[in-house]
């Protein structure tokens, strides 16, 4: 049987409320208060082995002694999951189960869950890091927490795979997850624009990120003694693609030495991108990499010099996230080199 | 009351098995199909040096890979116009009259045109859930093309075998009585407008994959990307006005099936005159370059305005350079005072955490999507293989040791024929 730790504070532990949020923590064995509620809907699954109480006011005042103690009992304790909660619309108990949670994944690495309001101070806080249950406003909505994060804890204890937010009602985390809704898209999309056109709340499924946006920089102040290097998304690699860069969703770049290269040809050069039509980026690679022009510009001294090494990968359905890791990456390597501009080409 | 405008009956006549035999024909949900007949139109083009016909059928352990398009066997009953105006018909305006669909049944076209544009298509396991063409009675053509054709001469001769396929087995169904007949209808703007005075009117902005260089659709015959945006009935779209021709990512480019199939179009239809009023159709195109996007975006904008209509569904076709395209409609169409809702799907890379799209806006606050295609998903062996297995590891999503030694491939999602469909043809979605 699944061992689980539970972590409540002092009011739902029935100790007390405000009057008595200095305890510090506290281990009880077995299930205390909503903890009741969990066992039963865990059934002969899993069994809260021990509860940990603790006052709010406490943990929020001494929380660096707070966690090391609760920390020591539950690594004491061994549990396949770790539960905080849920905390409802109770800020300091929403921190305090967000910090503990967290805590516990990061130093014991034992799966755990919280739950709490969407408002809650703590949601925003560990959303993204933690597994956080969306619940009701006040312990009303216990039942109904009880019920979604139940069968989450099980499946976290039990190392399962999790699907995505709106199926195990978890709060979404920033991480995409696919899944197969009840209607078709177009279906949704037509009740999303009624809802839309009657000023009816509605909920995007893909809410818009902040844009990066950055700024260019200053202009070159002298092209003629500048050293230029090629950077490319347009796939262009040395026949045969020696890497393996993918057609689309690039897992990685590459970087190739043109010493000495004065035009990339059909026989030496082409293009690994599945995003466009190749049949003229491969009859002249140039179109995409213009190593021939750099060349003619270097010899008559339009440029200081076409750095030695290109790097290339391929922009198609390649995600931002990789593109900025490669970047971040080479740029060091650009930097070091003394490269003072890079001409980047797109397909 | 008799109104102008656009009326067709769309008559179904349900494919249940699909069987090779002496005779083509449709009897009793069976459509029998004369192998050497097909091959025969097939090699009517000369591009082609052979050609071969297979049958997959729901359920069966059969891989198809790579797809190009996937058509829908239709006839003009009654009415102007042929299917495919401009393309194979002749360019007369379709969409009224009397349609006949074999439903259930389709053609499927492959071949290594690009290598890396090609999907994939399970009849059976994991990957089969994503596609819908894992439940359809297909009809496969695998055409070998002459040596030395180029690549876009390729993609036009596979594109005409299919259609011209399509269109000798819709031929069979031309005098059969149909098993079920929906009727769409679209009254003019005005006349729309006095039948529903109290209710929203709505339009549908088709967006066309218009990049070029293979990235491309045809409407009555002509390029998309040498188009302007415009007006089109729902009903010519069901007739095939609008067709692929496209070498793209396989999970999100709209197949000519799609097209004559748009769920968007159909789903506006079944609240037309109940909860809405659907106008009608902007289609716009996604060329590359700006001043294309500008202008394009510009006259759908404009064209939604003009229609005076309160609301639009937009939907993409691609990803990445085409994102900007969308969020360009829905900016213009947004400021015009017009509430857009958004069909796209995401590339949140492997892992999920990635931004989604190439472009975003906050006037973007509606937004559906297909799924992240980026997302790996596991295809087990399949014990018969329809085309070439080997490119699994050079398709757009697939990577270097896709392919195991057992047959099974580890790939992206984008490698699903019709997977994260951004007409919202399918019930996937993400969070």
């Amino acid at each position: 049987m699944l061992k689980v730790v539970h972590y409540i504070n002092q009011f739902f532990a029935n100790v007390g409320g405000e009057e008595m949020a200095h305890i510090p923590a506290e281990l009880r064995e077995g299930n205390v208060g909503p903890g009741l509620a969990f066992q039963q809907a865990f059934g002969d699954e899993a069994q809260i082995v021990a509860t940990i109480v603790c006052g709010d006011s406490y943990f929020n005042e001494n929380m660096e002694e707070a966690q090391k103690t609760i920390i020591n009992m539950v690594k004491e304790l061994q549990p396949d999951l770790f539960i905080a909660g849920p905390a409802f619309n109770a800020g300091r108990y929403g921190v305090a189960c967000g910090t503990i949670a967290k805590a516990v994944k990061d130093q014991l690495n034992i799966p755990v869950l919280t739950g709490m309001y969407k408002e809650n101070p703590g949601a925003d806080m560990f959303k993204t890091s933690l597994y956080v249950v969306s619940t009701k406003n006040s312990a009303a909505g216990m039942r109904d927490a009880v019920k979604k994060m139940a069968p989450l804890a099980l499946k976290l204890a039990k190392g399962e795979k999790i699907g995505a937010s709106s199926e195990e009602g978890y709060m979404p985390n920033g991480i995409r997850k696919n899944f197969f809704d009840t209607e078709r898209g177009s279906k949704r999309a037509v009740k999303m624009l009624l809802s839309k056109l009657a000023d009816k709340e509605f909920e995007t499924e893909f809410p818009m990120p902040d844009f990066d946006r950055v700024a260019p920089n200053p202009a070159v102040k002298d092209i003629t003694k500048a050293k230029i290097a090629l950077v490319t998304s347009g796939g262009i690699v040395p026949k045969g693609n020696p890497d393996h860069i993918e057609s689309s969703s690039a897992s990685k770049y590459g970087k190739y030495d043109i010493d000495g290269v004065m035009d990339l040809t059909e026989a030496t050069y082409e293009t690994a991108h599945g995003g466009y039509d190749p049949v003229y980026a491969n009859l002249d690679p140039d179109r995409v990499l213009p190593v021939d022009i750099l060349r003619e510009f270097e010899k008559q001294g339009k440029i200081g010099s076409l750095h030695r090494y290109f790097y290339t990968t391929v922009g198609n359905g390649t995600a931002v996230k990789s593109a900025k890791a490669f970047a971040a990456k080479f740029a060091q390597e650009l930097k070091a080199d003394g490269v003072d501009a890079v001409i980047l080409t797109s397909t | 009351m008799e109104v102008n405008g656009l009326k067709l009956e769309l008559g179904y006549i349900f494919i249940k098995d699909i069987q090779f035999a002496e005779k083509s024909k449709v009897e009793n949900g069976t459509l029998y199909v004369n192998k050497e007949e097909v091959k025969a139109i097939i090699l009517e083009d000369q591009n082609f040096k052979s050609a071969d016909v297979e049958l997959a059928k729901p359920g069966e352990s059969v891989r198809i890979m790579p797809v190009k398009d996937v058509i829908e066997p239709r006839v003009k009953v009654e009415g102007p116009g042929g299917i495919f105006p401009g393309m194979v018909s002749k360019v007369e305006t379709v969409g009224s009259g009397k349609t006949n669909v074999l439903k259930g049944a389709a053609v499927i076209t492959t071949g290594k045109i690009v290598g890396f544009q090609e999907g994939i298509i399970d009849m059976t396991g994991p990957g089969a859930e994503y596609t819908p063409f894992s439940q359809t009675n297909n009809l496969v053509l695998v055409c070998e093309p002459i040596e030395s054709l180029k690549q876009h001469e390729h993609e036009k001769a596979l594109r005409f075998a299919g259609y011209k396929v399509a269109m000798y087995l819709g031929e069979l169904a031309k005098n059969m009585t149909p098993d079920q007949v929906d009727t769409f209808e679209t009254p003019t703007l005005v006349e729309g407008i006095k039948m529903y005075p109290e209710l929203p009117r709505v339009a549908y902005v088709c967006m066309l994959q218009s990049q070029g260089l293979m990235h491309d659709t045809y409407v009555y015959g002509v390029d998309a990307k040498q188009t302007i945006s415009t007006l089109i009935y729902p009903t010519e779209m069901m007739d095939g006005a609008i067709v692929s021709g496209n070498c793209v990512s396989a999970c999100d480019k709209n197949t000519t099936y799609h097209h004559l199939n748009n769920p968007v179009v159909h789903d506006l239809f079944a609240e037309h005159g109940k909860t809405l009023n659907f106008v009608g159709v902007i289609i716009t195109n996604e060329n590359v370059y700006l001043a294309d996007k500008e202008r394009s975006s510009n006259w759908s904008a404009k064209l939604a305005e003009y229609l005076g209509v309160d609301g639009v569904i937009v939907s993409e076709e691609g990803f990445g350079n085409p994102d900007t395209d969308l969020i360009m409609n829905c900016k213009k169409i947004e400021n015009k005072g017009i509430k857009t809702v958004l069909i796209t799907d995401e590339y949140a890379g492997r892992d999920g955490t990635s931004q989604s799209l190439a472009d975003a806006d906050v006037r973007a606050n509606a937004v559906v999507t297909g799924g992240n295609a980026n997302e790996v998903i596991e295809l087990p062996p399949m014990d018969k293989i329809i085309g070439h297995v080997e490119v699994a590891d050079v398709i757009a999503g697939g990577f270097d040791g896709s392919l195991h030694a057992d047959g099974s491939i580890t790939a992206e999602l984008q490698v699903i024929t019709g997977a994260t469909n951004e007409m919202g043809f399918n019930k996937l979605s993400a969070r």
